[in-house]
């Protein structure tokens, strides 16, 4: 069937809601990577087990995840007018439990961890599940869930990712019917820059302006991109998107190529994600069966289609010129810039190309459907909207946390996260994975937004935020990402393949207690040397973890090194 | 790798955007690693040359060159799981498999045991960075693991002590 107007839309609308809340109990496991990592698929299956293949009274179904990782596996239980339970730490032992009360009507409430009696979808949906369950804990309650506020993870957890109709049914695909079918190009370009949307990959460049610069530019072929990378070692904010709500990316995409007046599009991803990459071939192959993707969309004459190309573990292939290249079938080695990627020969086969992450895209449905006003409510003044942090390390609630830019890290290591794990004492975090910095925890006052965390000597980075306590040793750290920077240099330029290299050799004697003051000396040189003459990104930033251990961590350095 | 199974993967990517590093990958997937004769007849099929496909299966770390054991162990080395004690993960299972890495985690580690039964390497992230540490034995990852809980996970691959 193909869905060409409001009409069609609904009745697809209708038949998705019945599956996300049907006449009878559903029983929902969630099933993304960490999830099954620790055990949610055996959950799954014993509780199919238990309730049979096609069982009248319970329905069995697989959801993405909500975030909350420390908690895993999670289940949600919605019985027809109450409200949504999430069970936590649910192990196969519990599955026969959990049958049972379902079929009285019932959850197990020592296993409940909150209960959601509403739920704003945002892109025009909210579900009403229903009043009771009272003893259990209200979802604004959790103190992990209660500073967030979920507006790029509206959806994850909730719904079924693989299935087109549920994401219908929670207004999904209705911000890219209204675009296609009302507005002009340059209106959607127009709300996007009112929103104040910034790039989530790393930089913050605005992504209406760019949006602006790729349909200005000259050539009638043109590509969009996702940038699914998602190459910093720490972070996976964006494999998570992919996994739990695959279609709001590929709907944030339909709606930036008709904007920017574009036919072909790709999502360049890692193949360290093979969920992920599973879960956005189903989706554009049921996108395509709506109508979605392919010719003609929504009978207005547009036509688009997205496919997917794989990386193969180059952290480099990030860099914009060096994703070109990779997806060319080349080794990702960046060139300079210009030629940028919007400008004509600088894109994909030398065609003007925008580029955009996973998370930029996410939003972009909700900016259409809320209108720029309400999106640049969010946030802070040229920080607008949230953004997703995948919070990890040595802190004791690991997980997705998506807050408002501008909140502060204490907020989010302490009132979120709850300080250390096992009671140990947080040190530092560091943001901004290879790229980034290591900000003392008498800094945790800093709102986390582009420029305060510039300024400050770390980057924001694409929200990769490990926490490290008193046991970690800050040099190891820097260390650490040294080797990292300077196995995934591409080789190109010597500064960054030879600097890089020193660098290490030098973290390595101190770490060894054979250097001296003047290594110490050595290593602010050759680092500041190495940010201002590399080619690209990689080599530019590679030095923050130094730079920034040297500035805030002096002591431990000091101690490890010979008069 | 035989040939109806790589014009079968040929056949999969016929769209140019992606080409070269898709078939790779499913090589990789499907072999567990590229072997020469492999790429001298991906060369043949595809018109590439092979100094090409040897560039791209040297540059990008996901590729391995060398044939691997029956099971492949990937531990992740990345911030989170080496925040966590990823080194003292990968140390014990040295032990346990008497096989040892001058470890730089680098990319392209990949150690054999002498019975091939298992390989070794490490990756950068499998985005399960809060159940760090991690490792993946055949495509199953184990969160939260321990030194402790390596026997016990190795012995549902047939190792024994
Ligand atoms: C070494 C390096 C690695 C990068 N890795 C990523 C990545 O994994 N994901 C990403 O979205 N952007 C990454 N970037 C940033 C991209 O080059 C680019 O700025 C971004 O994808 C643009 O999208 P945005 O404007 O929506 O943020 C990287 C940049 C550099 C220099
Ligand atoms: S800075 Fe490093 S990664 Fe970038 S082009 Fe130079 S050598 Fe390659
Ligand atoms: S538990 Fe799902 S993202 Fe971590
Ligand atoms: S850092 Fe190990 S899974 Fe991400």
């Amino acid at each position: 069937m193909r869905i060409v107007s409001a009409a069609d839309m609904e009745k697809v609308s209708r038949s998705g809601l019945r599956k996300i809340r049907p006449e009878k109990p559903r029983i929902a496991v969630g099933l993304a990577t960490c999830g099954i990592a620790v055990g949610g698929m055996r959950v799954y299956d014993r509780i199919k087990e238990i309730i049979g293949e096609e069982n009248p009274d319970i329905e069995l179904a697989r959801v993405g995840c909500i975030g909350y990782c420390r908690e895993e596996p999670l289940v949600n239980i919605t019985i027809p007018g109450k409200p949504l339970v999430i069970l936590h730490r649910v192990t196969p032992g519990d599955a026969e439990e959990i049958v049972r009360a379902v079929e009285k009507g019932e959850v197990p409430v020592e296993k409940a961890l909150c209960r959601i009696p509403l739920w704003d979808h945002i892109t025009g949906c909210t579900q009403e599940y229903g009043a009771g369950f009272d003893g259990i804990p209200r979802y604004e309650d959790v103190p992990f869930f209660s500073h967030q506020k979920k507006v790029i993870l509206r959806n994850s957890g909730l719904i079924n990712p693989e299935q087109i109709d549920e994401y219908i049914a929670i207004g999904g695909y209705a911000a890219a019917l209204k675009a296609l079918s009302g507005m002009a190009p340059e209106a959607i370009i127009d709300e996007v820059e009112k929103s104040g949307l910034r790039g989530r990959g790393g930089a913050g460049f605005p992504t209406g302006l760019k949006w602006r610069i790729a349909r200005n530019a000259e050539g009638d072929r043109k590509f969009v991109i996702c940038n699914a990378d998602e190459g910093d070692p720490g972070a996976y904010m964006n494999r998570n998107e992919m996994e739990s709500d695959p279609h709001m990316v590929l709907e944030g995409m339909l709606i930036g190529a008709y904007a920017i007046g574009v036919s072909e599009g790709l999502i360049y991803i890692r193949a360290e994600y093979p969920l992920a990459i599973r879960r956005l071939q189903t989706a554009i192959g049921q996108a395509r069966e709506y109508g979605l993707l392919g010719k003609d969309i929504f009978g207005t004459g547009f036509s688009f289609d997205i496919g997917i190309a794989t990386g193969a573990g180059a952290f480099v292939c990030g860099e914009s010129t060096a994703l070109v290249a990779s997806i060319e079938g080349r080794t990702g080695r960046p060139h300079p810039r210009p030629p940028r990627l919007t400008d004509p020969g600088g894109g994909l086969f030398g065609y003007p190309t925008d580029l955009n992450n996973v998370e930029s895209w996410c939003n972009i449905p909700v900016i259409i459907s809320k209108g720029s006003e309400w999106y640049a409510g969010i946030g802070a003044k040229g920080n607008s909207g949230t953004k997703v942090f995948s919070l990890v390390g040595k802190v004791d609630r690991v997980g997705l946390v998506e807050v408002p830019l501008g909140t502060s890290l204490n907020t989010i290591v302490f009132t979120i996260g709850n300080g250390g794990a096992g009671n140990k004492k947080v040190k530092a975090v560091q943001t901004g994975g290879p790229s980034g910095g290591c900000i003392p925890a008498r800094l945790f006052d800093t709102p986390v937004d582009y420029e305060s965390l510039n300024r400050i000597g770390s980057i924001m980075g694409s929200g990769g935020i490990v926490v490290m306590d008193e046991d970690t040793d800050m040099v190891d750290i820097a260390r650490y990402f040294i080797n990292f920077a300077a196995s995934e240099s591409c080789g190109k330029c010597v500064p960054c393949r030879e600097g890089l290299k020193h660098t290490l050799l030098i973290l390595n004697k101190i770490l060894a207690k054979k250097a001296t003051k003047k290594d110490l000396e050595i290593l602010s040189d050759l680092t500041e040397t190495i940010v201002a003459t590399s080619l690209c990104g990689l080599g530019q930033t590679a030095p923050n973890p130094v730079l920034t251990t040297l500035a805030y961590f002096r002591d431990e350095y000091d101690a490890l090194v010979n008069p | 790798m035989d040939e109806r199974t790589l014009d079968a993967i040929i056949a999969r990517h016929d769209a140019p955007a992606g080409r070269l590093l898709g078939i790779l990958g499913e090589i990789q997937n499907q072999e567990g690693y590229v072997s020469r004769e492999t790429l001298e007849m991906l060369s043949e099929k595809v018109g590439v040359r092979i100094s090409q496909l040897y560039g791209l299966a040297t540059f990008y770390s996901y590729f391995t060159l060398r044939p691997v054991g029956d099971h492949v162990i990937t531990i992740c080395m990345g911030t989170a799981c080496h925040v966590k004690g990823a080194v003292a993960i990968l140390e014990a299972l040295e032990g346990l498999l008497g096989i040892k890495s001058d470890v730089t985690d680098d990319g392209k580690l990949s150690i054999t045991t002498i019975d091939r039964k298992f390989t070794v390497e490490i990756a950068r992230c499998f985005g399960a960075c809060s159940m760090a540490p991690v490792l993946r034995i055949d495509g199953n990852l184990y969160g939260y693991a321990t030194p402790e809980d390596l026997p016990g996970i190795l012995g549902e691959y047939g190792w024994k002590p």
